[in-house]
């Protein structure tokens, strides 16, 4: 079973290209674009459930391509830890696309083809040992990302597309330059064969180019400013899946580099801790101060990135299990909200906090979502976020990080101020009189194919907006004359809220499950405390 | 000597073209900044060996595949992606900020809500839809 998994291992990247390739020459409207897609993304969280469990005891498994000798193929290696994060970005992929299914924009063209071939991107630089390798992977996953930006960005914004591009660009060039410094100092770019590397100047030196380029992708304060722009004006569900699945991977070879090459060395370790503490207080104050609620969550999820490196900063067994278990929850939980966001500017057109309110007596699923969601980001129980900040403070406090551990507990209170801003702006509140304007110009938009910039006629609109009023009539039990909150109009369909419904459960279940998430995370972070049994699977010995 | 001074010309020239306006112009920068990078792996390779590992050369002079292999690889990466900046450049030129004149200042007599909208994009977005948007289409 191990050895047929492991001639398999490949398959996690080249089936999702594979089929991604295909998806293009089939029809846009054709259903196979569909039921393709989304085969293949549960295809791949089944496979990844089955790394998962073949590793869980410990096992690594290793696929040498073309079975050259360990230390000169391209290796491919699962662990728990890679199995884990894998199984979590599957998890994601698949409930993006669901609602990138539900919202019509799935329709447009090749989109199923990009996600696939993005999937199988981010499973080749999860699963790859080979630091030039991950390179090409960043760029398998980019060159997609690029398409999807191009094709979903509604709003006719181009701006924000061009300056994801070159970001991103500088950062993987920069990043190319580090893996070039590597190969000067050390001969080689495999990571196992690098392993303890880091306690040469030179390496050490050469690796933290390969660090830096990582930041930028990460969205690592100071570098963090590219995120909000870029992916504010993406399209929301885009916004979700690249939020899980870019920084999250780029957090994940910072772990693994922190581990393989510097072995926790003290120093290395301080400066992470140094600028994950400033980018989770950056990322919540700045948070504070959005008026929008996109943008608001994309610097909860920076502040995210921060909590998940103090993680691999702390470099004990008890800091890493913690910063998996973070890196987990917060992919489910960040993808949760901003799919909320996605529901509520599709339907409302707007995702301004004082333009939409009182969503709470309308909209009573996605308010439980939303509160789960919220609640378990900011780190209250029984969610999956007091799991993961539980462990976090414990662990920063059992290092003997007192400050470290007050921060975070500070900066979740931040976060769940502005979390509290979302409710009572949006969700509490009175119902604006032109929000039912803003909806039916919304409806029209996507009708016709619009853009965001594009201008629509009055009379139009204010029919659409009437004829809604006219269809959806208060709920059953309430009287249209006796009825404080005005149930008439615009509701946000039921299939835009099951996605993130569906990821706020999965919160509930590693809140209550959380002794086996721990579990998880602790065989994931014991084969980054001891990398003797990854360097030697790798190296064939 | 001259291989480290070809990187560097290349990287300082790719930087100062990234930090012009104007898409073209940042396009070129980052096809002269790839090139220093690949430069600068081929210089890790070493450049004093330089035979052929065949055709009875000798083969502890030979020069080292592998960082020609990465560079054919990140060359081809870069072409790519030169290809979709390329496409940024001329899809959705209104809204090019890095373009001299969208979005700064002089222009705000011609194009004064479009400018207003692009400096406080965060604020005004959706504000603008309905203000400004007549104007600018």
């Amino acid at each position: 079973m191990i050895n047929i998994v492991e001639l398999l291992l490949p398959l996690f990247v080249g089936a999702p290209l594979l089929l991604g390739g295909i998806l293009f020459v089939v029809p846009r409207h054709h259903p196979l674009q569909l039921i393709m897609g989304m085969g293949s993304l549960l295809a791949l969280l089944g496979g990844a459930i089955v790394l998962l469990i073949l590793t869980f005891d410990g096992t690594i498994l290793v696929h040498q391509i073309a079975l050259w000798p360990g230390g000169i193929s391209i290796p491919f290696v699962a662990d728990s830890f890679s199995s884990l994060i894998l199984v979590v970005a599957a998890i994601v992929s698949v409930i993006s696309f669901h609602y990138m299914i539900a919202s019509g924009e799935a329709q447009s063209p090749s989109i199923a083809s990009l996600v696939l071939i993005l999937a199988g991107g981010v499973a080749g630089a999860l699963l790859t040992a080979d630091l030039f390798n991950l390179f090409v992977f960043i760029e398998v996953m980019l060159l997609p990302s690029y398409g999807l930006l191009l094709f979903l960005s509604r709003r006719g914004d181009m701006a924000a597309s061009r300056l994801y591009v070159t970001v991103n660009l500088l950062a993987s060039t920069l990043f190319l330059a580090g893996v070039g410094l590597i190969y000067a100092v050390q001969g080689t770019v495999n990571l196992a064969a690098l392993a303890g590397a880091g306690d040469d100047p030179a390496t050490a030196i050469a690796t933290a180019v390969c660090l830096g380029a990582l930041a930028v992708k990460a969205s690592v304060f100071p570098v963090h400013g590219w995120l909000a722009r870029a992916y504010g004006s993406a399209s929301p569900a885009v916004a979700a899946l690249f939020s899980g699945l870019h920084t999250k991977v780029a957090v994940y070879v910072v772990y693994r580099i922190s581990s393989v090459v510097f072995e926790g060395d003290g120093a290395w370790m301080t400066a992470i801790m140094v600028v994950a503490a400033l980018t989770l207080a950056v990322g919540a104050f700045v948070a504070l101060g959005e008026s929008e609620i996109r943008p608001l969550m994309l610097f909860q999820m920076v502040s995210g990135i921060g909590f998940i490196l103090i993680g691999v900063a702390l470099f004990t067994p008890e800091g890493l299990t913690a910063g998996i278990v973070y890196m987990v929850h917060h992919m489910v939980v960040m993808a949760s909200l901003l799919l909320i966001a996605s529901a509520i500017e599709q339907t409302y057109g707007s995702g301004r906090l004082d333009r939409v309110a009182g969503l709470r007596t309308r909209e009573p699923l996605l308010t439980a979502a939303f509160v789960i969601s919220a609640l378990s980001l900011a780190g209250l129980p029984p969610f999956s976020g007091f799991v993961a900040k539980y462990a976090l403070v414990l662990a920063s406090a059992g290092a003997g990080q007192i400050l470290i551990a007050g921060l975070l507990i500070v900066v979740s209170l931040l976060s769940l101020m502005s979390l509290m801003r979302v409710w009572a702006d949006m969700f509490n509140g009175k119902r604006h009189k032109d929000v039912e304007l803003l909806a039916a110009e919304e409806r029209i938009r996507q009708r016709e194919g619009l853009f965001d910039g594009e201008v629509i006629d009055t009379d139009t609109a204010a029919a659409e907006a009437a004829h809604a009023l006219e269809r959806h009539g208060p709920p059953r039990g309430v009287l249209a004359s006796g009825d404080p909150h005005d149930h008439r109009g615009t509701r946000i369909p039921l299939r835009l809220v099951i996605p993130a419904l569906m990821l706020s459960g999965l919160s509930v279940g590693l809140g209550f499950g959380g002794e086996f998430l721990l579990q998880l995370a602790e065989h994931a972070s014991s084969v980054l405390t001891d990398t003797s049994g990854y360097v030697g699977a790798v190296m064939g010995r | 000597m001259s291989l480290a001074l070809s990187i560097g010309v290349l990287a300082a020239a790719g930087v100062f073209l990234v930090l012009q306006r104007g898409m073209i112009r940042i396009i070129l920068g980052f096809v002269l900044l790839t090139h220093a990078v690949n430069l600068l792996i081929i210089a890790a390779g070493g450049v004093s060996r330089r035979d052929a590992p065949f055709f009875g050369g000798d083969t502890s002079q030979a020069a080292d595949p592998l960082p020609q292999a990465f560079v054919l690889t990140a060359i081809v990466i870069a072409f790519a992606i030169t290809v979709v900046l390329a496409t940024f450049a001329v899809v959705g030129r209104r809204d090019d900020d890095t373009e001299a004149g969208n979005g700064s200042p002089q222009q705000s007599e011609v194009d004064g809500e479009l400018d207003a909208q692009l400096d406080s994009e965060h604020d005004s977005e959706h504000d603008s839809e309905h203000e400004s948007e007549g104007e600018r289409r």
